[in-house]
């Protein structure tokens, strides 16, 4: 069975926990205690229905002020699928923990009221999904049981998010109309849409074929901890020396060349080691130490690839930049520290060179910094080369964060674009 | 020619990132150190640290915050698996805080060690200038832990705060922080109780027999089975009867209830978790009936 990650993202009460909360229990993934605790806490409050956010919101505060503020995780599985859920806050001062949560995701829902139709907050939200490459889209109109389940509210909607969409890079995009609270096309079809021809939510969350989605071309491991057993009680691992990483990108075997950045020397992979036997070959997301026939300096943040295939060696970088910080901005001269893979150093904001209006995509390059939640496009200067690729083409190489040196906070989420 | 598909079972997918967690903490900080308990989730904990490392050791202790109320069974398995990988383990004792007077004991039928342990856990970090504390909660455990980062800031006084979390990106973890501060870290953050039991029953890993079915002297507490043992303070209105049961945590014998059950192997213990409609800590744990926020509040105060 597979794993299927995803996102739930749109504007302040579209009905994302709500959504959740029906999918884990029309899943039977709710079990009898969880639901008596919500039953009694909705009863409390003199809600007459139970109240399926109270399943994912489960901070203190969340419940006091009926919002989600931070990423729930969630896990349910079908007989085809075992489904991890991000489910992520609305509300714009907490975009940081929507990033955070779409940033693994392979799919995200993003719901919109069908009252209201495409918000500021959806096109933030689309925008930022297209932003991370999250491969497959689901545009949710939700709350059709409070517009008759209209077709012709459901079509408005989806012509006005395409045009914003046809923008975008967005890969694979589904429009669905549903009700989370009465369930409808959620697990399955719903009677009172006999319009909509297309599959409930939960079968195209079945279905939706991510196996393409990983990159298996691009040979891509950062080297992470190197294995030197040194107190070894096994005389046989005596002059061991093994290189531990997870495979970032393309397909490892025994015996293919292969090049050491930065120092660009070749060798031959000798084995692929696990603690349960060596492997004949290794593919994202796999784990595994790496032994070369040839003696070189290999450290942590380093990179293997291939000789004829490697990744850019840059100092001078390209990103789009997502802002996270709330007491500092990011401006020309910023000092950060920049983590991309498994190296760490410094880097300095050379330029801004705009800031994006997320609801129009207009450029604004009269911008001079980045506040809380902005996103932008700057140049970096890095201390230490890093080897990169563009984000759009291998997420885990062309990610990194910008950790503030001050408060040691996260403060930055980059994706970098143009390498040559 | 077939092209072959690169799918990766949620098993193996869950395992790499496990390692890969594991592996970054042991690069990233000076002085990490891995709870164990002798219950389930550390035992796997405890096995992805062995794989992550192999052929070298692990590179870190171990440690137990041990209530003095465990179940004998439970410590004998622990200090042989720690005997087994050759590990150094430290055992941080509840009873020792006590005597210290760092904490006060609860006194009447249901008193339990089970938040004095923070202070003991707390003590024992600082004591140890641990930077990294890997523990084996599950993000499925509970609705507070579902709001976890996989490495979750803790400040000077150990506390957590759920409003201002550090954003976590992809698989890269922010690792800074000053002295005094540390990270919990949880690698298992993905992983469900089933797919735990799945992992043990792949991985042939051996358990502490209580999670078992057997009979065992026992009496009926707020609809939960608690043990005959001296440290539990039973009323005379709270009969003993003796009953076929299992263990689905285990945890300080005051507040860890059993569950009535036949599952000798780890088979039927996956048939009958798959069946279950009550969750492990509903079923089992005292602790989390206290509030509606129980676990939320605990953690903040620098509990597991
Ligand atoms: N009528 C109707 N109401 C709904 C539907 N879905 C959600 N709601 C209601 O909308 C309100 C907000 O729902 P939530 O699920 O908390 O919204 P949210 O999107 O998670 O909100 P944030 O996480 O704070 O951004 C609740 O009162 C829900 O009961 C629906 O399909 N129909
Ligand atoms: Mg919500």
């Amino acid at each position: 069975m597979d794993i299927l990650r995803f996102a739930t993202a749109g504007s302040v009460d579209d009905g994302k926990s709500t959504l959740i909360g029906r999918l884990l229990f029309d899943s039977k993934a709710i079990f009898e205690d969880q639901l008596e605790a919500v039953e009694r806490t909705s009863r409390d409050r003199g809600t007459e229905y139970t109240d399926l956010s109270l399943l994912t919101d489960g901070l203190r505060a969340e419940r006091e002020q009926g919002i989600t503020i931070d990423v729930a995780y969630r896990y349910f599985a079908t007989p085809r699928r075992k489904f991890i859920i991000a489910d992520t806050p609305g509300h714009i001062q907490y975009t940081r923990n929507m990033v955070t949560g779409a940033s693994t995701a392979d799919l995200a829902i993003i719901l919109i009221d069908a009252r209201k139709g495409v918000l500021e907050q959806s096109r933030r939200h689309a925008f930022l999904t297209s932003l991370l490459r999250v491969p497959h889209l689901v545009l949710a109109v939700n709350k059709m049981d409070l517009v008759d389940y209209s077709q012709e509210r459901f079509e408005e909607i989806r012509e006005e998010f395409t045009a914003f969409a046809s923008k975008l890079n967005i890969g694979d995009l589904t429009f669905i109309p549903i009700s989370a609270l009465n369930g409808d096309n959620v697990v399955s079809r719903s009677e009172s849409m006999p319009w909509y021809n297309g599959s409930s939510l939960l079968h195209h969350l079945e279905n939706v074929h991510i196996a393409s989605d990983r990159n298996l071309v691009d040979v891509r491991f950062p080297v992470q901890y190197v294995i030197r057993p040194q107190k070894a009680t096994d005389h046989a691992f005596h002059d061991y020396r093994g290189y531990a990483g997870q495979v970032a990108g393309g397909v490892l075997k025994p015996g293919d060349e292969v090049v050491h950045l930065p120092s660009g020397l070749a060798t031959r992979i000798a084995s692929i080691d696990t603690f349960d036997g060596p492997v004949e070959e290794a593919f994202p997301p796999m784990s595994v130490t790496l032994r070369f026939e040839d003696d070189i300096d290999i450290s942590r943040g380093d990179m293997i690839a291939r000789p004829n295939n490697q990744p850019q060696v840059a100092q001078e970088l390209e990103a789009m930049v997502c802002w996270m910080g709330d007491s500092v901005k990011l401006a020309p001269r910023s000092k950060l520290t920049i983590k991309h893979t498994t190296r760490t150093a410094r880097a300095l904001v050379r330029d801004l060179h705009y800031r994006l209006d997320v609801n129009t995509l207009h450029r604004d390059e009269e911008a001079t910094s980045l506040g809380l939640n902005e996103i932008g496009r700057v140049s970096l200067r890095v201390t230490q080369p890093l080897f990169v690729d563009d984000y759009a083409r291998n997420r885990l190489t062309g990610g990194f964060i910008l950790v503030d040196e001050a408060t040691n906070g996260t403060v930055g989420a980059g994706m970098i674009t143009d390498v040559r | 020619m077939l092209q072959r598909d690169y799918t990766t079972s949620q098993l193996d997918v869950l395992e790499a990132e496990a390692i890969h967690i594991m592996r970054e903490v042991a690069a990233e900080f000076e002085r990490p150190c891995l709870l164990f308990s002798g219950g389930k989730d550390s035992i796997v904990m405890l096995r992805i640290a062995e794989k992550a490392f192999w052929p070298a050791p692990i590179p870190f202790p171990l440690m137990h915050v041990d209530t003095g109320h465990n179940f004998d069974e439970v410590i004998e398995f622990r200090d042989r698996r720690v005997q087994e990988l050759g590990a150094r383990l430290i055992v941080a004792s509840v009873q020792a805080s006590i005597d210290a007077g760092r904490v006060v004991e609860d006194t009447g039928r249901r008193a339990s060690r089970n938040r004095l342990q923070t202070t003991t856990l707390l003590d024992a970090i600082e004591d140890h200038e641990f930077d990294a504390v890997f523990g084996g909660a599950r993000r499925d455990e509970e609705k507070a832990r579902a709001k976890e980062r996989v490495f979750s800031f803790r400040d000077d006084f150990g506390q957590w705060d759920p409003k201002n979390q550090r954003p976590e990106l992809w698989n890269l973890y922010n690792a800074r922080i000053r002295k005094g501060e540390h990270i919990r870290v949880f690698p298992l953050s993905n992983w469900t109780e089933l797919d735990v039991w799945d992992y043990i029953r792949r991985e042939g890993i051996e358990i502490p027999s209580i999670y078992f079915a057997h009979t065992r002297k026992v009496f009926e507490r707020d609809g939960m089975l608690l043990p005959d043992a001296d440290v539990v303070h039973r009323g005379d209105d709270e009969p003993l009867i003796e009953a076929v049961v299992r263990y689905r945590t285990v945890g300080d014998m005051t507040c860890t209830g059993a569950v009535q059950s036949t599952a000798a192997t780890v088979e039927e213990i996956i048939e009958e978790i798959a069946a279950t409609r009550i969750t492990e800590r509903g079923a089992t744990r005292a602790d989390d009936r206290a509030s509606e926020a129980a676990m939320e509040d605990r953690k903040r105060e620098g509990y597991f």
